[in-house]
C-alpha cells in the first residue's frame, strides 16, 4: 500500500504553507482589518454547505427510488466538496493553526453560521426537495455574482462550485415542478413543505455588519442585491408546479448567520462531530 | 536521489508526462489521469518535481486516490522530492478529454459528453426543463440514438444515468462539466 500524499510530507503546517504558496495571489488574506468578517462569511458558505450536505446524505440508503438515492448522495457529496474549499480557505484567513476538518468538527453549535433553512429536519421527499430547491435558487445566484469577486481566491472556488450547482438546481426545479403539478398527495406535501419552509428562506437576503465589509472590499455582494433574481426563478417554477407562493413574510425564522440556531442543529452535530469529540486527532 | 537536483540527469518534463499517460483513473481505468486532463501541470522546481492536478468534481472521493496513484507511480519511476499541488483554476472541464479517450470512453460502456451541454446555471435549468431535455446520447453499446435520461445523477459524481429505448440497455453518460 503507497504512503498517502499528505504523508510524504508529515508536517501539515509546511504542506499548507506549500499549499498556499502555489496560490493565486490575494492580498485580501494579508488585510487584518477584514479578517474578522471574512472568516465569518467563509463559515457562512461552508456551514451552510457542511450542514445541507449532512442533513441530504441521511437519505444514503433509505432513497424512494435508487435513482433518487444516488442523485441526493451525489448532491451532499458535491455539497461536502464545497465545505472542504469554504473552510479550508476560511482557516487560510483566520491563519491561527486550525485547519478545514477542525472547523467542521470542533466547532459547537453557537459557533456554525449556517441560516437556520438547512438545518431544518428531512421530515419527507416534500420537505427535502423544497428546502434544495429553496436554497440551490440562492446559491446559483450567489456563486454566480461570486465570479466577479475581488478576491481571486474565492472566485476560484465560486467558479468550481458553480459547474456542480447547476446540476443540482436542474434537479431540484425539475422535481419541484413534477410532485407539485403531480398527484393530489404528492400536489398537497409539496405545498405543505413550502408552506413550512418560507419563512426560513428569508434569512439568506438578510445583511449584516459581516456582509456589509465583505460586500465593501469587493469580495461578495450585498445579500439583498440577490432577492430579485431569486424570486424571477422560485416564482416561475411554483407556478409551474401549481403551488400558492405563501403571503406571510419569508424571514420570520433568522439568527442561524449569527450563531442563533434551532434545536436541530446539536442534534446534527452530535452525530457528525461524535467520532473526533470522543477520539481526538482521530485520523485514518 | 541526489541525481535529480543536476537538471542534466534528472528525468524530463516529457518523459514525466510519458509516464503519467499510464497511471489509470480509479473509477475508469481505461483512461489516464493525463487522458482526462486533470493533470494541469509538471515542472520541477530546483530537485523537487511539482505535479499540478485539478479535481473533476469537488467533492469526488477519488481525488485522494488519483493523488496517491500518481505518487507510487512516479516514486516507482525513481522519482524521490515530489509535490503535488491542487489546482483549482481554471476549474476542470470535460472539453479537456482527449479525443483518444472518448472512444476509450464508449469502448467500455460509458457514452463521452456532448461537449457544450454542461448545467451553467438557473437559466440551463429552467432552459432544460421547458425544452424537456432535448440532448441526444447514442447508446455507447449499439449507436442508437433511442436513449432516455433516468437520472441526472449516476454511479460517481461525474456520470448521469441513461437508457437506450432499442437495445435496453442502461447505460453510463460522462456528463458535460
Amino acid at each position: 500500500m503507497p504512503s498517502l500524499p499528505d504523508m510524504t510530507t508529515p508536517d501539515v503546517m509546511a504542506l499548507a504553507r506549500d499549499a498556499a504558496a502555489s496560490q493565486p495571489h490575494d492580498p485580501h488574506l494579508q488585510d487584518v482589518d477584514l479578517k474578522p468578517a471574512f472568516f465569518d462569511w467563509l463559515c457562512r458558505m461552508g456551514d451552510n454547505t457542511a450542514i445541507l450536505g449532512h442533513r441530504i446524505s441521511e437519505w444514503c440508503g433509505h432513497g424512494p427510488v435508487l435513482e433518487e438515492d444516488i442523485a441526493l448522495a451525489n448532491t451532499a457529496l458535491d455539497l461536502i466538496g464545497h465545505t472542504q474549499m469554504w473552510l479550508g480557505l476560511a482557516a487560510e484567513v483566520e491563519d491561527a493553526g486550525r485547519t478545514a476538518d477542525d472547523l467542521a468538527f470542533l466547532r459547537d453549535a453557537m459557533k456554525y453560521r449556517n441560516v437556520q433553512l438547512v438545518e431544518l429536519p428531512n421530515r419527507d421527499m416534500a420537505h427535502t426537495l423544497m428546502r434544495e430547491f429553496l436554497f440551490d435558487a440562492w446559491h446559483v445566484e450567489m456563486l454566480t455574482a461570486l465570479l466577479q469577486s475581488g478576491s481571486p481566491r474565492v472566485a476560484e472556488i465560486a467558479a468550481k462550485a458553480l459547474k456542480e450547482v447547476g446540476y443540482h438546481v436542474e434537479r431540484s426545479s425539475d422535481l419541484v415542478v413534477r410532485l407539485g403539478d403531480g398527484t393530489d398527495e404528492s400536489h398537497a406535501r409539496m405545498q405543505d413543505a413550502l408552506d413550512r419552509l418560507w419563512p426560513y428562506a428569508g434569512e439568506l437576503f438578510l445583511g449584516d455588519g459581516v456582509d456589509a465589509a465583505v460586500a465593501k472590499a469587493g469580495i461578495a455582494p450585498a445579500p439583498g442585491d440577490l432577492r430579485a433574481a431569486w424570486e424571477r426563478t422560485v416564482d416561475a417554477v411554483l407556478d409551474e408546479a401549481t403551488l400558492r407562493k405563501p403571503e406571510g413574510r419569508f424571514d420570520v425564522h433568522r439568527g442561524g448567520k449569527q450563531g442563533r440556531h434551532t434545536e436541530h442543529l446539536g442534534f446534527i452535530l452530535a452525530e457528525m462531530q461524535f467520532l473526533q469529540r470522543a477520539y481526538p486527532g482521530a485520523s485514518w | 536521489m541526489t541525481a535529480m537536483a543536476d537538471p542534466a540527469t534528472r528525468p524530463t518534463v516529457d518523459q514525466v508526462w510519458d509516464w503519467l499517460a499510464d497511471v489509470p483513473d480509479p473509477e475508469i481505468p481505461v483512461v489516464s489521469v493525463s487522458d482526462l486532463g486533470i493533470v494541469r501541470e509538471v515542472r520541477w522546481d530546483g530537485d523537487t518535481l511539482v505535479v499540478a492536478v485539478t479535481p473533476t468534481y469537488s467533492g469526488c472521493p477519488a481525488t485522494a486516490v488519483i493523488d496517491m496513484t500518481i505518487e507510487s507511480h512516479l516514486r516507482e519511476q525513481g522519482i524521490g522530492r515530489l509535490r503535488l499541488e491542487r489546482r483549482l483554476s481554471p476549474p476542470w472541464t470535460t472539453d479537456w478529454i482527449t479525443p483518444a479517450a472518448r472512444d476509450k470512453l464508449r469502448a467500455y460502456g460509458i457514452a463521452p459528453p456532448v461537449d457544450g451541454t454542461a448545467a451553467a446555471g438557473a437559466a440551463a435549468g429552467r432552459a432544460a426543463r421547458l425544452s424537456g431535455q432535448g440532448l441526444s446520447v447514442a447508446c455507447p453499446r449499439c449507436g442508437s440514438a433511442d436513449t432516455e435520461r433516468v437520472s441526472q445523477f449516476g454511479s460517481t459524481p461525474c456520470k448521469a444515468s441513461y437508457r437506450c429505448r432499442d437495445c435496453l440497455e442502461p447505460f453510463d453518460y460522462f456528463k458535460c462539466h
